[in-house]
């Protein structure tokens, strides 16, 4: 388990070096940099002092050395854009990031879950519409369903129809920041989590039917195991599966997804900084998304392995013997 | 269900290809006092007839209908299926229009071509270079394969959008519609071939041993030869399925990109460009149609899902 661990934390390094290293050496690469900014009547001397403060002036290598050096001691550099530390800005909008893709995964992982082993188990009209609705909702991407939802609260006015907070909540308390968020937070969260509930259902649905025929389950219902007891106790355990298999590359989707979602509700989150970083050419923002983004990718995926470790004894022992 | 999905697919395509003839207006013909104009729904009795609008109010954006006198469809004229002249009454809007007063419906089939001609090319790309790349690891085994296969696996685990918007951001963000349909194409191929070498690999590895493939060997065939004439039809069926995952995901990038401002340009018509009308919130409640797009978008997906449901795993069996 350890050597499997060292491992998983040697891929999650790589990942992090690599993402970082050659977002930044892109964002380097790109035509028109930071001085863009400074407006038409700059001078050359102010342009010249301007990249030099940034290391532009250097060669993309050696600006590359230079931040990997620094941040070796978690001095990411400083935004172009902000005019302040890459840590302060990212810290923020990797919590917002990180919230909405929790909340999403979980009201996914218990609509998803249980509406599969509902579907797997059973027929009937109720079945039959729950199948049908997941397969429309496997159809609309995050970006179908946050601008449907947008379009609806706008309408209706049921919810905010975006951002996270109202202006001037800032002055409130902070319960009433935290009850202003969690009305602006439901929108979002649903616009992400519906499809990848669709995907849970439909996991779920297929395993638990393969697992109901598997000889253990027709056995244990010949016995006169109450067939609710075979369903949640026996065949439920043994269909996880492919669900655990599917958690780790969730996390991704859930990062793909969750750019859109961002941009349509307009959500301070990574996606949207790592957008504007992008497009104003703020290079050391640009690498701390993308080393950000990384840290979750590797989180995820190594959340999902455990998920499996525990679900299937089979990969329990691999791992133990890698 | 398999072949409504299938009846679908064919019929988007088919509007698409034959959008010059089926659009009532041209897709950048502006009308100045239509902005944001609503529908024109067609009354069928007693002939089919739209009633003409006019704009009452600029400020409210009010339009009133001429219900007195309903301008009759011209079939077949100017080369278009069915139109309505400005100078008899028309337009005919069977979707509204958009801010500049463009006929979003001509627009929409126009969009079809642009989105799905992109999504098309980049799939075959996509295909192309994970049979390659699968194929060359999947034969030639050792340390190549395991090269090669390493690098798919990290390509396949970066979250596709962000690699997207990464490449398409760090380019200038103003070019000719051509060159972007040429990057757009390139960035998507990118990532979409990693899970098509991976799969490739895996039945190649496995043909690789089989009795054909080493009696090609035996006869002399270069292994270009075995790779591609024998070999890699065997992976046939599966790059089959890839294809209708990977088109829906790049018509889906398309949008995406197009709707955070980094795909085509505004004048371009595509899904994508026409769905960054709807980023408008306030709009969007007075002029829902602008959502025409991403219904579209629905439509092509769920038709390929449901052409391919049912089907249940590839039709070659992998490597557990």
């Amino acid at each position: 388990m350890a050597r499997f661990l060292a491992r998983r934390l040697l891929f999650a390094l790589v990942l992090v070096l690599v993402v970082s290293s050659a977002s930044l050496v892109l964002a380097r690469l790109a035509p028109g940099d930071v001085t863009a900014q400074l407006g038409p009547f700059a001078t050359p001397a102010e342009i010249a002092s301007t990249r030099a403060r940034f290391d532009l002036d250097r060669t993309p290598l050696q600006q590359l050395m230079l931040w990997a050096g620094r941040a070796m001691r978690f001095e990411f550099g400083d935004s172009f854009q902000y005019n302040r530390p890459v840590r302060e800005l990212i810290g923020r909008a990797a919590a917002n990031t990180a919230a909405l893709a929790i909340v999403a995964l979980a009201v996914a992982t218990f609509v998803g879950i249980p509406l599969g082993i509902f579907t797997g188990s059973r027929r009937g009209t109720a079945a039959a519409v729950v199948r049908g609705a997941s397969l429309v909702f496997l159809s609309v991407p995050p970006l179908l369903t946050s601008l449907f939802l947008v379009f609806i609260a706008a309408t209706t006015r049921i919810l905010p129809p975006g951002g996270m907070t109202t202006a001037g909540v800032l002055e409130m308390s902070w319960s009433a920041w935290l009850l202003d968020v969690a009305i602006h937070l439901p929108l979002p969260a649903l616009a992400l989590a519906l499809p990848i509930a669709a995907t849970f259902e439909r996991l779920q649905s297929q395993s638990m039917a393969d697992a109901l025929h598997q000889p253990f389950a027709v056995a244990a219902l010949a016995r006169g195991v109450a067939p609710h007891d075979v369903i949640t106790r026996h065949a439920w355990p043994v269909s996880l599966r492919p669900i655990c298999a599917v958690y780790g590359l969730a996390i991704g989707a859930l990062l793909s997804g969750s750019f859109v979602v961002e941009f349509v509700t307009a959500w301070p989150g990574l996606g949207r900084l790592m957008y504007e970083a992008l497009r104003a050419r703020d290079i050391y923002l640009v690498a701390g998304c993308a080393a950000t983004g990384g840290l979750f990718l590797a989180f995820g995926s190594l959340i999902g392995d455990l998920l499996l470790a525990a679900a299937d004894p089979r990969v329990r022992e691999a791992q133990a013997g890698a | 269900m398999k072949r409504a999905g299938r009846v679908l697919l064919a019929l988007v395509v088919l509007v698409a290809i034959a959008a010059p003839w089926l659009a009532p207006n041209p897709p950048a013909q502006v009308f100045d006092d239509l902005l944001y104009a609503p529908p024109t729904p067609i009354r069928f009795t007693p002939a089919p007839s739209i009633y003409p609008q006019r704009l009452v109010s600029r400020l409210e954006r009010r339009f009133e209908q001429d219900r007195e006198h309903p301008a009759a469809l011209q079939w077949f004229t100017d080369g278009r299926l069915a139109t309505v002249p400005e100078a008899q009454g028309g337009p005919l809007l069977l979707l509204g229009a958009d801010r500049f007063g463009r006929d979003t419906f001509s627009r929409l089939l126009y969009g079809a071509r642009a989105t799905l001609a992109l999504a098309a090319v980049s799939t075959l790309l996509a295909l192309a270079i994970g049979a390659l790349i699968g194929g060359v690891a999947g034969y030639a085994g050792g340390t190549l394969d395991d090269l090669l296969s390493r690098f798919t696996d990290f390509v396949l685990v970066l979250p596709a959008m962000y690699v997207a918007l990464a490449l398409r951001a760090v380019m200038p963000l103003v070019l000719p519609p051509a060159t972007v349909f040429v990057l757009l194409g390139g960035i998507f191929a990118l990532l979409g071939w990693p899970i098509v070498a991976r799969g490739v690999r895996a039945i190649i590895a496995s043909e690789r041993e089989r009795d054909y493939a080493v009696a090609g060997h035996a006869l002399g065939a270069t292994p270009a030869r075995i790779l591609l004439r024998h070999l890699l039809p065997a992976a046939g069926g599966y790059l089959g399925v890839q294809a209708t995952l990977l088109l829906p995901a790049f018509i889906l990038a398309e949008a995406t990109l197009s709707y955070v401002g980094l795909g085509f340009p505004e004048t371009v018509p595509t899904w994508g460009t026409m769905l960054q009308e709807a980023a408008n919130v306030s709009m969007l409640a007075e002029a829902p149609w602008m959502l025409a797009p991403a219904a579209a978008i629905f439509v092509v997906v769920l038709a390929v899902n449901l052409a391919v449901q049912g089907t249940g795993r590839a039709p070659v069996q992998l490597e557990p």
